[in-house]
């Protein structure tokens, strides 16, 4: 059967049901957040219909730029870590056996598909006084006493790199698995080590993924809400956290949905240049 | 030689970072006393246990499983006729559809999550249980699409020709041919959507948080009143549902294949 283009109303039946589904219970409330964010806040309830744009106006304080700055350095760092590790490892791993391809892929998804909760709940642990790392330090003689690690920066990293990970690696995968093998011969074969044809033939090659990678890790990290409150002190307090604490909370949903609307903005833009990347790539 | 021990060292590495956190809540969920401590005191898989028996965790499982196990069939439910229109028709306009359907899950979480909020509490239904259903199968729509997108693509269209040519109207076509090759996209898809469902907690919080609670929110609210064992036994039950699904997805499909390792289009 080739493809046809629909002929008649009939034709187009299947499209009913899923687009109607979307339009009512994503586009609608998508265009609700918009329009409740140029609504009033009342204390009592949710809000009140309005035309203000005070919630807007809120950005301009040290206080919002302190955390908008935060948010978007923390992601970037996150990314940066991600992308530092699991690149060379995606790119081992595609060389691995199916088997052994077949084994991580299943890990990876099992960690990926962990609750932020139950991330934030397993790190905490580790890094906590009674039950943590610390202890192993103090078994083994480097340490006097166990401390607890959070909250800590540190924590906070850790905690969003390891939620961040696996997301990395199963990005990258495609791009590396497909990559041809004949470029990395040809490097081999003209004498270059390993390491040397990794760096200078197959990193080179996948520029553009890299970036594009960069970008989706960090848009990624821009959305984690639950880890920086569980591992990190106030001041760790990303975009997404501030918005959650608005809306449920400070029930000041008008706030928090103009900065959804905001962080829409800054992922838009961002998904929106990870797909001229991606068209550079394919034209090349 | 110095090479392969290098790779083995560097994978050991990830192998470790990525299963620390899940090797210290497993020992601490088995310590005999309410306490969270490692190496644990004792051995006691009474916390497993109170998954189970504990009236408010038992309730919070069957909340988590029923949302997933509606919200996942939904979110097949529309993806099924999209993908397959996708694939049948040429008409440009209708890929708008698609990119709806994968916003969801590439805006960041809290976004989706406050559409919702702002969504059911105007509508006046917040806080109903059947609105986490529709916004979790909203927000995981994104897996079956991408899984039965590449279904479709990878069937033969020749086969599909041979039927018509015999005689096969679509319908028949669709039930006899079509559905069958892609029935194993359809169940990871599925999977997928349910696997993710059951762990996802700030959609689920935004719409029925104040009513009722499912497994990861149970978690998060037990977390401000102290730390105890159960709440490991839980996070042990999560890890070992996915690895299980997943494991299964790779032992009777070709998880390769669902994660891109060959181009949609076949080449």
């Amino acid at each position: 059967m080739r493809r046809e283009a629909p002929r008649s109303l009939a034709d187009y039946t299947p499209l009913f049901f899923p687009g109607l589904m979307l339009i009512v219970f994503f586009v609608v409330p998508f265009s609700t957040m918009i329009a409740v964010s140029f609504f009033k806040r009342n204390p009592s309830g949710f809000y009140t219909p309005d035309f203000v744009i005070d919630n807007y106006a809120r950005f301009l304080s040290t206080f919002f730029g302190g955390v908008l700055g935060f948010s978007l350095m923390l992601a970037v760092l996150v990314a940066v870590c991600c992308v530092a590790i699991g690149f060379p490892f995606t790119y081992l791993l595609t060389r691995r056996p199916r088997r052994v391809q077949t084994l991580w892929l299943v890990g990876l998804l099992s960690v990926l598909s962990l609750s932020e909760v139950i991330i934030g709940f397993a790190w905490s642990t580790l890094f906590s006084r009674t039950a943590g790392i610390t202890n192993l330090l103090v078994a083994i003689g480097l340490m006097d006493k166990p401390v607890a690690l959070l909250p800590t920066f540190g924590a906070v990293l850790t905690g969003m790199v390891y939620q961040a990970l696996p997301y990395t690696i199963l990005v990258l995968y495609p791009a590396l698995v497909r990559l041809d093998p004949t470029l990395l011969e040809a490097a081999r074969t003209l004498g270059a080590s390993p390491v040397r044809a990794f760096f200078n033939v197959v990193a080179p090659a996948l520029r553009n993924t890299i970036v594009a990678t960069l970008i989706m890790v960090f848009v990624f990290a821009l959305g984690s809400y639950l880890l920086p409150q569980i591992l990190g002190r106030p001041q760790h307090w990303t975009l997404s956290v501030l918005i959650t604490d608005q809306a449920i909370y400070q029930s000041n949903m008008p706030f928090a949905a103009a900065m959804a609307v905001f962080l829409v903005l800054i992922s838009l833009a961002l998904v929106g240049m990870t797909l001229l990347v991606g068209r550079r790539e394919n034209a090349l | 030689m110095i090479e392969t021990w290098l790779r083995r060292l560097y994978f050991g590495l990830v192998a470790l970072f990525l299963a620390a956190p899940l090797i210290v809540v497993a020992g601490v969920s088995v310590n005999s006393r309410q306490e969270l401590t490692f190496p644990p005191v004792g051995f006691s898989l009474a916390w497993y246990a109170q998954i189970f028996t504990d009236p408010e965790w038992r309730l919070a499982l069957i909340h988590s499983v029923t949302l997933a196990v509606c919200s996942a069939a939904i979110a097949v439910a529309i993806a099924l006729p999209l993908a397959w229109f996708l694939w049948r028709r040429i008409a440009p306009w209708a890929n708008i559809f698609q990119v709806l359907g994968l916003a969801p899950f590439i805006l960041p979480p809290v976004i989706t999550a406050l559409g919702f909020l702002s969504f059911w509490a105007t509508a006046g239904l917040f806080g109903q249980f059947f609105t986490a259903i529709i916004s979790h199968a909203i927000f995981f729509v994104t897996l079956p699409l991408v899984t039965l997108s590449l279904g479709f693509a990878s069937i033969d269209r020749s086969l599909v020709e041979a039927a018509a040519t015999m005689g096969a109207d679509d319908r028949t076509v669709l039930k006899t041919v079509v559905l069958p090759l892609i029935l194993p996209y359809l169940v990871s898809g599925y999977a997928f959507a349910f696997v993710l469902s059951l762990n996802e907690y700030i959609v689920a919080y935004m719409t029925i948080g104040f009513t009722t609670e499912t497994l990861p929110i149970k978690i998060f609210n037990a977390l401000r009143y102290g730390y105890t064992p159960t709440m490991a036994a839980v996070s042990v039950f999560f890890v070992a549902v996915a690895a299980l699904v997943f494991g299964s997805i790779a032992r009777f499909g070709d998880i390769r294949r669902l994660l891109g390792a060959m181009s949609s289009d076949g080449n």
